[in-house]
């Protein structure tokens, strides 16, 4: 027995789950998704992930040791999700040094700024891929194809994304029933066989990681559902009420940055509501404003920034819809 | 199967004595009975240095409304009245009795036979329970008679037994059960008589399968009772919680059970209840589990009120050598320690030691606002939010967030993958919140 006795308050016992155990888990889950990314686009999307999380990597390390003078957080894993994220975002043939900018942004300004792991109020790889959306337009909206560019680094062979087809179409006056000719079929779309970032090719490897992380209990249902839900009934409307110049709601599911968006981006813990109600107003919100920027807006793509607009709510919705408290009831059955 | 619907962890049970017989240990050369043993105004000694006491013999008395009298659990001569270190880790006033033999006082039945018939009327059995010393034996030591007057315009509907045992550890509520099964039957019957109701029911975790099934068959002959299986989950024992699981009935905040119609005991107390009753025997023993990871011989030892604990950790085979905790109660709610120079105590459920490994406390990091700390919570509250107004010193706004409604029952800080100090942040908010209501009362 020691001279001198521990004393603190209790519990005297900790459960096992660590926030190290949380972040690796996510990247487990991400790496269905990352597999996919590199069988369609090949060595470019290896490089470019591998750069990206390096670039994180690094850049949360010099911000910890040389600017706060804090022991080092990286092996908390979040740098790692951050960078995984970021590469998934961007086209395959985008140039190594504009996605370094993007992880300087999204671990530099959007993450340490605020104080690092679980002080950011945005998501901090969709911070870093709207920057680059905005200062690099040319590059992060010309989309290789995929499986004829894998061992291509540079002029790669490019097409717009589906959604971009569609919304161009329809701006010019052609009707959806035509312009679906041009877009990949239904199970090219669910299994990734299409233009588009690296990560939102396929809807089935980000369902798997989706459906691993909520077996492990790292995410909850309420955001994804009510995310992809409502995105599949508001357009699901628009289309009955005209189907000439709507597309249908199951386009809507298996095109664009959906799928990754609502599983992997609006589910960061950090940055997502604290409690089950808000967790389903913060999924409908991000479900509305991604069709309103989908369907009206000026980009064809709305969910990073429909994700990063209802970031900006949340400490609005944790105001407003708090946990049911225990002993609420006026009458008792 | 039932349980409560908010919150609720489920740390590992490791009940490592629940198959040691409860086992009485000897008596003490020297019995400290610390005059802190209930909730409430501490009773007044009414015996003197060198006065000869009985086993069983009033040495304090309670006089306010909350407090409850003690009784002489050896036999000898009072040598001091001072100032001891005890277990609530301060020094308080203690009444020292040097043992000489073992005589108990001739009122008490001390046959072994089971006394079913129950004599006393409604008032007789209060009174009686009060005159006993009766507190809460969960751990909470609340005056049980205070538990049982029922104030003017309340109804009970039902009387609820706690046979949880939720803790982590401990087991001597288990070996209750199965070991004195039939007494405990008599206790119910009495505290029903007590509060005037004909509905009691028994609720134990699934874990305890073999209480379960015994309570079961020995409720069968007595009309009324009856025994409630309930999902293992913490923190079930708590009272809020078990009406709920049970009667699925919530207690408004800032209320008593009474408000719904209930009142709650521990199997422990309906034991005391029973020997107080029918035996004429005052509280002034009780079953300590004794247990760890490290220790040789995990057990349950019935042990004389102010007993040292270090002849309790001597019959589990000593203390092991990489002890670096010693808590009394259960690793979720008990007391750290700083000394195993104390004395047993009414409230004391268990002594658990815990090896150095799991002693200290990882090192927090920032909030991942991951919010288990509010799935989790079983009075529905915000461990975060509320920890975070105390780090802000803003204590003051977490009323609003109802940090009274807080028991302390430590799921948010178990759960914390950052190894925040959630539950220490709001037991300070508490005691600020509590400042501020007083002052405001007065």
């Amino acid at each position: 027995m020691a001279n001198l006795l521990t004393i603190s308050g209790s519990p005297h016992i900790q459960s096992d789950n660590t926030t190290k155990k949380i972040m690796w888990g996510v990247v487990t889950a991400l790496v269905p998704t990352m597999l996919v990314s590199f069988w369609y686009f090949g060595l470019s999307a290896i490089i470019l992930t591998l750069t990206s999380v390096a670039a994180c990597v690094l850049f949360e390390y010099l911000v910890t040791k040389y600017l706060l003078k804090q022991a080092s957080t990286i092996t908390d894993g979040s740098a790692v999700i951050t960078g995984i994220l970021l590469a998934l975002n961007v086209p395959s043939n985008l140039p190594v040094w504009m996605l370094i900018i993007g992880a300087l942004v999204a671990i530099g300004v959007a993450k340490m700024t605020y104080g690092g792991l679980g002080k950011n109020p945005f998501n901090p790889a969709l911070v870093g891929r709207v920057f680059m959306l905005i200062s690099f337009p040319v590059n992060m909206t010309s989309w290789p194809l995929p499986m004829v560019n894998r061992t291509v680094l540079a002029d790669a062979i490019t097409g717009p994304t589906s959604l971009g087809i569609i919304k161009e179409g329809i701006a010019k006056g052609d009707t959806v029933d035509k312009l679906m000719s041009h877009v990949p079929n239904y199970l090219d779309m669910l299994i990734g066989n299409m233009g588009g970032s690296l990560g939102e090719v396929s809807a089935i490897a980000i369902i798997i990681g989706g459906l691993f992380m909520l077996f492990r209990k790292i995410i909850t249902w309420h955001i994804p559902f009510t995310f992809i839900l409502t995105v599949f009934l508001f357009t699901g409307i628009l289309y009955y009420a005209d189907p000439t110049k709507y597309i249908d709601p199951v386009f809507h599911l298996l095109a664009g940055g959906l799928m990754l968006g609502a599983i992997f981006m609006a589910t960061d813990m950090v940055t997502s509501p604290m409690s089950k109600s808000g967790m389903l107003v913060f999924g409908f919100g991000c479900g509305i404003l991604t069709v309103l920027i989908r369907v009206w807006g000026a980009y064809p793509e709305g969910v990073s920034f429909a994700i990063l607009i209802m970031n900006a709510l949340v400490p609005l919705i944790n105001k407003g819809f708090k946990s049911k408290k225990f002993g609420e009831v006026i009458k008792n059955g | 199967m039932k349980t409560f619907k908010l919150g609720g962890v489920h740390p590992k049970g490791n009940k490592l004595s629940s198959d040691k017989a409860i086992k009485a240990i000897g008596l003490p050369k020297t019995a400290t009975i610390s005059l802190i043993q209930s909730l409430g105004a501490p009773p007044e000694p009414v015996v003197a240095k060198g006065d000869k006491v009985k086993v069983g013999q009033l040495i304090a008395k309670g006089n306010a409304f909350i407090s409850s009298n003690i009784h002489a659990s050896v036999s000898g001569t009072v040598s001091k009245i001072e100032d001891t270190l005890e277990a609530s880790g301060y020094r308080k006033k203690c009444i020292v009795i040097d043992v000489e033999g073992d005589e108990w006082l001739e009122t008490i039945d001390k046959k072994p036979n089971i006394k079913l018939e129950i004599q006393l009327k409604k008032e007789e059995i209060i009174a009686k329970i009060k005159e006993a010393g009766i507190v809460g034996l969960g751990g909470a030591t609340f005056p049980t008679q205070v538990k049982l007057m029922i104030p003017e315009g309340k109804k009970a509907e039902c009387l609820i037994i706690n046979g949880v045992e939720c803790e982590p550890y401990l087991t001597s509520d288990h070996r209750i059960m199965l070991e004195r099964g039939e007494e405990l039957i008599v206790g119910v019957r009495i505290l029903m008589k007590a509060i005037g109701v004909d509905k009691a029911f028994i609720g134990i975790e699934n874990n305890k399968a073999d209480a379960i099934k015994y309570l079961s068959k020995l409720a069968k002959n007595n009309l009324g009772i009856t025994v409630v299986p309930l999902k293992v989950k913490y923190p079930q024992g708590g009272e809020k919680q078990l009406i709920k699981a049970i009667t699925n009935r919530e207690v408004p905040s800032g209320k008593l059970p009474i408000e719904v119609g209930c009142v709650v005991q521990n199997v422990g107390t309906a034991i005391a209840v029973y020997e107080a009753v029918q035996k004429n025997k005052p509280l002034f023993e009780r079953v300590v589990t004794v247990t760890g990871k490290s220790v040789k011989n995990p057990c349950n030892l019935l042990a004389r009120i102010g007993t040292p604990i270090s002849m309790l950790i001597e019959e589990a085979g000593g203390i092991p050598e990489d002890t670096q905790k010693v808590i009394n109660g259960g690793p979720m709610m008990g007391k750290s320690i700083n000394s195993i120079d104390i004395y047993v105590v009414k409230g004391m459920s268990g002594l658990l030691m815990m090896p150095e490994k799991e002693s200290k406390r990882v090192t927090p990091s920032n909030c991942i606002r991951c919010a288990q700390c509010t799935f989790i919570c079983p009075m529905g509250l915000n461990p975060y939010l509320i920890s975070q107004m105390t780090e802000t010193q803003n204590e003051a706004m977490a009323e609003k967030e109802r940090v009274m409604d807080c028991m302390e029952c430590g799921s948010c800080s178990y759960t914390c993958p950052a190894a925040r100090p959630l539950l220490d942040n709001i037991r300070v908010a508490k005691n600020k919140v509590g400042q501020i209501i007083r002052t405001r009362a007065k």
